[in-house]
């Protein structure tokens, strides 16, 4: 079996795993980092979003062996102790989560968009949104939090 | 008001943890030497098994275990309950076919369960499963509901004649007739209902474990009700007594109906947890979901609307096909009936409404709740019809709307197909509604749009639905086989904090922050001094769980009930400790008061007195600090309001475009705002995905076209627009807080809401009807049928 | 998904010799098509030769007349690339409608054309820009690069290794998006350019990616939305499902094709 090693919320990690291991399997089931999930096995709902080299992917299509000597955040590696990162703060001052099952993408996601568009209007926030589903909140509060949250992050 | 309590929008407990990632989800869950399940699933929608060989999975590498239904069969497993029984109009129960958690000898659907392989990894029993070898003797399946009730249609199940599950009506028919005979016009429409999957983004798990020293089990489950899940497979299928079964349904990721069913891999892990004495996990795949979650809606209707010169409703008759699918879910029977027939009256004075109602048998899916279950078909139908004679009366739809509503002062009001709504002012949530979505500046922006090219149009729905099922011997006398009551407890800890336990499940609705909040604004604790319990058998006394917006009006009130055996005997403590009488006692913000003195004691005094009773009242009191209630309503509540929507459609490509929508609703007292807005927006968002975007396509051979997000259609954030929400309130009249419930009215309201606005578009081409979803072609094709035509 | 040998070249020539001596190997850039592939057990190759990050396959360059892409080059990066936006703004519209941010992240244009899937977006474009595709061992023009569905001029073991786009005189892409997968639906790309006026469908035919010479026609004469209003396309031919029959998509065509000669800068 192949070993992998990677970087994830800035700790070295490395584990056998099979080719076919799915980046996201070697988050949640090797280093049972449960915080990513999985929520299609088309790639379309975005539950499963990582940064990976400071870019968002949907770790359910990325091979835990392609991410070999990568940089991964995770949900679990944003918040600096018990202080949100401004764009998690964001999603909860705004309700953009109720069941919390999509949530983790979608701040991801939000994270990747501000990096590269730091003030998204309304409709860039809502195409940017095109890969992450929420069936719970009708995105309205999703799409007031993102724009908060760009803003809190220095926008 | 305080900063937590009733009515304050306090940001949510549950937040941080799913912000964190630290969320206990079921598939976050490993049991130490656990395995995994594979569930082989049939190819075909209808098919005779003549042969199962398991032999080579059984001995494929890591494998651990392979069962079948003849397996099951021989421990005596039973087969998974129905919930609900209906009869039909000649008295007869409904037919009630078997339903085996893994099939002995026949399929019933693409995706019936066939057998389990349980294997060390999950690729690995995913690798077996691909070496069972099923010899199937395919049979003609029947899809579609109007061909299964015909004459020599294959039988879904040999035992239920012409498919038919039951043939129910409510209403009476002469009144009805005596109401066309005198009508000045009929409004007639045939409308499809589209099926659909509710998607929850959490797939389905189970983990079945059992530990042979005590002959416990317990199943960890994505549910929405663990309590009736523990009944039900405890009771029916594995016969396995309440105290050795235990259920826990952890976060849940969404549920919307979809999981309140008993499913059988819920049985199947539990039982097969007991053979291999190991615990096995089964994560379903999202192409697995699409054909083994329940499906939603499917209803064909034809409905005739009786009106009076001036547009007063004289009498309605509506004729349903609701499908089941393959075979009967925990709750489908009464969700065409009960749920649907019951609320054909809508908002109106309709004086006479029959409906009668077949329940059909195919080779698809099992069809269970969706939110809304029936009252979304209900009200598409109702305002639908009620704009098409609006259209052909040449009425404007907001005043034939306006002219039929049942006053304010009606109330309690007695419709004539059983309930009786006992709150409302339908001309409050109408007229608020108009407001907000500016009506009166309509017309210039459809002006507007035309000049750049676009079709305008604006719809209006006026719903009533009804939630809170409930009482129980109301619904028992319907056929419910279980109790619709709710039970908490409010354990006070000899400090002064508070825990929870919730009969109710959340999972997405924060009820962890609103029942908080119900408790800080009781007690006058700070909020942060309560935490609230659920979804777990082993800790909760008992739940019917979440579904039909229940949990506020029900649960909240089961809470409720609880907190005033709290004070009632804190009260009673504290008049011992202050020494005084019992009714001079005053309990206001967290302190005991002696009227018109300064003694007083704090709330956390009187906990600590409780559980330390060194000066306590023994004679009459038991120390500690600890009630429980059930609370079983005196009827179903009956949220209302109306829902305004505006497209625009782009004539050349068929584009509806969701311009503006307002949804201004009565739900009763709003305990947290933030919430119920959040609830009504998703609600709305699901509604929207209806009329729009989503539905389920079998082809003629039973397999699901529309099996994974690549063919069905979610609603993305570029499809939605902002959702303005408000309320207008009537207090519901017969529970303490007066709520009414906010889950549902979303997706009950909005969809004709919808429809009405593009028909409202598309009416300057002659275009009078499209159906749901209106896609794109669908609407480019209506546009070229009727410029055809006219 | 099946098991497989995973290698990472470390070369293109590298990745020729694997792919080569591997059973039934093939070649992972993104992995945006083929890792949901395998996920789904609809292929089972032996060997997996990651090419993502090879020097050879990398970046964009303005070369004379024409933007030059890498195969291995993201689609972010294009969408996001000063060059190909100063020149062929309509290429980069093109890569930001593809999919989502996060498969634009990983999808790679080579990736893209090597599949010629019948959805995919860039196949419009090589086609109306003329574009040539390299490979290790030759040059291909688009025009004799896609043989049909899924179906390309590639020989067994050949590697894309770049694209160069003619920059056309004016250009624009129109996409319907599939409403459930946002795969092209249609997509219409007209391009004014070197190889004159050229109208490029992907989404619709049965067979891929496909020219409207009619249209190219009409509007190589009067390069406006009104010089093809009365060109109707057949519909035969084309791709029918429950989101779109061959007669909506061939409307389709038309409307698209109009709002990009409109839309043409």
């Amino acid at each position: 079996m192949p070993t992998v090693s990677m970087k994830v919320n800035g700790v070295d990690v490395s584990g056998d795993v099979e080719a076919r291991t799915l980046l996201v399997q070697f988050l949640r089931e090797t280093l049972d980092m449960t915080g990513t999930h999985v929520g299609c096995d088309t790639s379309q709902c975005g539950a499963c979003c990582v940064l990976m080299n400071g870019d968002s992917v949907k770790s359910c299509s990325v091979l835990a062996v392609q991410a070999e000597g990568a940089e991964i955040t995770t949900i679990e590696g944003l918040a600096n102790g018990d202080e949100l990162h401004p764009m998690q703060d964001a999603f909860r001052q705004n309700h953009g989560l109720q069941c919390g099952f999509c949530t983790p993408g979608m701040v991801i996601s939000a994270i990747d968009l501000v990096s590269k568009n730091p003030k998204p209007t309304e409709k860039e926030v809502r195409e940017w949104l095109e890969g992450n589903l929420c069936r719970c909140t009708g995105y309205h509060n999703i799409v007031k939090a993102i724009q908060a949250g760009a803003q809190a992050m220095g926008g | 008001m305080t900063d937590t309590g009733i009515g304050a929008a306090v940001r949510r407990k549950e937040d941080h943890r799913f912000l964190t990632g630290r969320g206990t989800y079921t598939d976050d869950i490993n049991r130490p030497g656990q395995t995994y399940a594979h569930i082989l699933r049939s190819p075909h929608a209808h098919a005779r098994i003549k042969s199962i060989d398991v032999s080579a999975a059984a001995k494929a590498s890591g494998v651990v275990a392979v069962f079948t239904g003849a397996d099951m069969a021989a421990d005596g497993v039973g087969g998974l309950p129905c919930g609900w029984q209906i009869h039909s109009k000649d008295g007869s129960p409904m037919a009630e076919p078997a339903h085996p958690p893994l099939v002995t000898d026949k399929v019933c659907h693409v995706g019936d369960q066939v057998a389990v392989i349980i294997a060390e990894s999950r690729t690995q029993a995913k690798d077996a499963a691909e070496k069972i070898n099923v010899d199937y003797e395919e049979l003609p399946a029947v899809i579609d509901m109007t061909a299964a009730i015909k004459d020599g249609s294959p039988l879904t199940h040999d035992d239920v004649a012409a498919n038919i599950c039951y043939d129910w009506h409510l209403g009476e028919k002469e009144p009805v007739d005596e109401g066309f005979a005198k009508a000045k016009h009929v409004a007639k429409i045939d409308i499809v209902n589209n099926r659909l999957i509710a998607n929850a983004i959490e797939p389905r798990v189970a983990i079945g474990d059992y530990d042979p020293s005590s002959g416990e089990y317990t199943l960890y489950t994505t549910s929405q009700n663990p309590h009736v899940i523990r009944l039900l497979m405890g009771a029916f299928v594995l016969q396995i007594p309440e105290h050795k079964l235990r259920v826990v349904a952890p976060d849940v990721g969404g549920g919307f109906g979809s999981k309140i069913y008993h499913y059988a891999e819920e049985a199947i892990l539990t039982w097969a947890a007991g053979k291999v004495k190991r615990p096995i996990k089964w994560t379903a795949e999202r192409s697995e979901s699409f054909i083994s979650d329940c499906h939603g809606r499917d209803h064909v209707t034809h409905a005739e609307l009786a009106l009076d010169g001036d547009g007063k409703f004289l009498a309605l008759r509506v004729s349903t096909l609701a499908n089941m699918g393959a075979y009967l879910s925990t709750f489908a029977p009464c969700i065409p009936t009960y749920l649907h027939g019951t609320l054909l009256a809508g908002v109106y004075t309709t004086p006479a409404i029959y409906v009668e109602v077949k329940a059909v048998f195919t080779n698809t899916v099992p069809v269970d709740a969706y939110r809304g279950a029936g009252r979304p078909e209900a009200s598409y139908l109702l305002e639908r019809l009620v704009d098409r004679a609006a259209r052909e009366m040449g009425l404007d739809p907001a005043d034939i709307r306006r002219k039929n509503f049942i006053p304010a002062d009606a109330f309690p009001y007695q419709t004539p197909v059983a309930l009786q709504y006992d709150s409302g002012d339908y001309t409050a949530t109408f007229d608020a509604a108009i407001k907000i979505a500016d009506v009166d500046g309509f017309a210039a922006r459809k002006a507007a749009a035309g000049k750049a090219g676009k079709l305008r149009g604006l719809g209006y729905s006026t719903y009533v639905e009804a939630c809170g099922i409930a009482p129980s011997a109301v619904a028992g006398a319907l056929g419910a086989r279980a109790g619709l009551y709710e039970s908490a407890e409010v354990r006070v800890h000899p400090t002064g904090s508070v825990t929870v336990f919730a009969g109710s499940h959340s999972h997405g609705q924060g009820h962890e922050t609103t029942f908080a909040q119900l408790v800080s604004d009781s007690l006058g604790i700070p909020f942060e001094n309560v935490d609230v319990v659920h979804g777990d058998t082993g800790k909760v006394q008992f739940g019917m769980g979440t579904y039909g917006s229940r949990s506020l009006a029900v649960g909240g009130e089961a809470i409720m009930k609880a907190l005033g055996k709290v004070i009632d005997k804190a009260t009673k403590i504290a008049a011992h400790v202050l020494e005084t009488s019992e009714a001079d006692i005053e309990f206001k913000d967290g302190q005991f008061t002696v009227a018109g003195t300064d003694k007083s004691m704090a709330f956390g005094d009187v906990a600590l007195t409780a559980y330390v009773p060194h000066n306590f009242p023994h004679e009459t009191l038991e120390p500690g600090l600890d009630e429980s209630a059930f609370y079983d309503p005196a009827n179903f509540t009956f949220p209302a309001g109306c829902h305004i929507c505006e497209v625009e459609v782009d004539p050349e490509t068929g584009v509806v475009e969701v311009i503006d929508f307002t949804a201004v609703d009565d739900v009763g007292r709003v305990i947290n705002p933030m919430i119920v807005e959040g609830q009504v927006q998703g609600g709305v968002a699901q509604g929207i995905g209806q009329a729009l975007l989503e539905e389920c396509v079998y082809d003629e051979s039973g397999q699901l076209v529309t099996g994974s997000y690549m063919d069905y259609t979610m609603p993305r954030a570029s499809n939605l627009p902002n959702i303005t929400v408000a309320n207008e309130t009537t207090l519901c009249a017969h529970n303490s807080l007066g709520v009414k419930g906010c889950g549902e009215v979303g997706a009950i309201g909005s969809p004709p809401a919808v429809i009405n606005a593009v028909v409202d578009a598309l009416s300057d081409f002659g275009v009078t009807d499209i159906a749901m979803p209106a896609t794109p072609e669908k609407v480019w094709r209506a546009i070229q049928s009727a410029q055809a035509a006219g | 998904m099946y098991d497989f040998e995973y290698h990472r070249a470390a070369s293109l020539d590298d990745a020729a010799g694997k792919l080569k001596s591997a059973d039934d190997g093939t070649l992972v850039a993104g992995g945006m098509t083929l890792i949901p592939t395998l996920k789904l057990r609809l292929a089972s190759p032996s060997d997996l030769i990651d090419i993502s990050g090879l020097a050879e396959l990398s970046g964009i360059k303005a070369e004379g007349d024409a933007v030059v892409v890498g195969a291995a080059t993201i689609h972010a990066a294009v969408a996001a690339s000063s060059d190909v936006r100063a020149k062929i703004p309509a290429l980069a519209d093109l890569a930001e409608l593809i999919g989502d941010a996060q498969v634009r992240n990983r999808g790679t244009l080579g990736g893209s054309i090597a599949n010629n899937d019948p959805t995919a977006d860039y196949p419009a474009a090589l086609l109306a820009l003329g574009a040539t595709i390299r490979t290790d061992h030759r040059e291909i023009a688009a025009d004799d690069y896609f043989e049909g569905l899924f179906e390309t001029a590639l020989d067994a073991g050949e590697i894309i290794t770049q694209v160069a786009f003619p920059v056309p005189e004016k250009a624009s892409y129109q996409k319907f998006p599939n409403p459930a997968s946002r795969y092209a639906l249609v997509g219409v790309f007209v391009a004014k350019g070197p190889s004159g006026v050229r109208v490029a469908v992907t989404g619709a035919g049965l067979d891929g990616v496909f020219r409207v010479t009619e249209m190219e026609t009409a509007l190589a004469e009067n390069f406006s939305p009104d010089a093809i209003k009365d060109v109707s396309v057949s519909a035969d031919g084309l791709n029918a499902d429950i989101h779109a029959g061959a007669d909506y998509r061939a409307h389709l065509i038309g409307v698209l094709a109009r709002r990009a000669v409109a839309d043409c800068t």
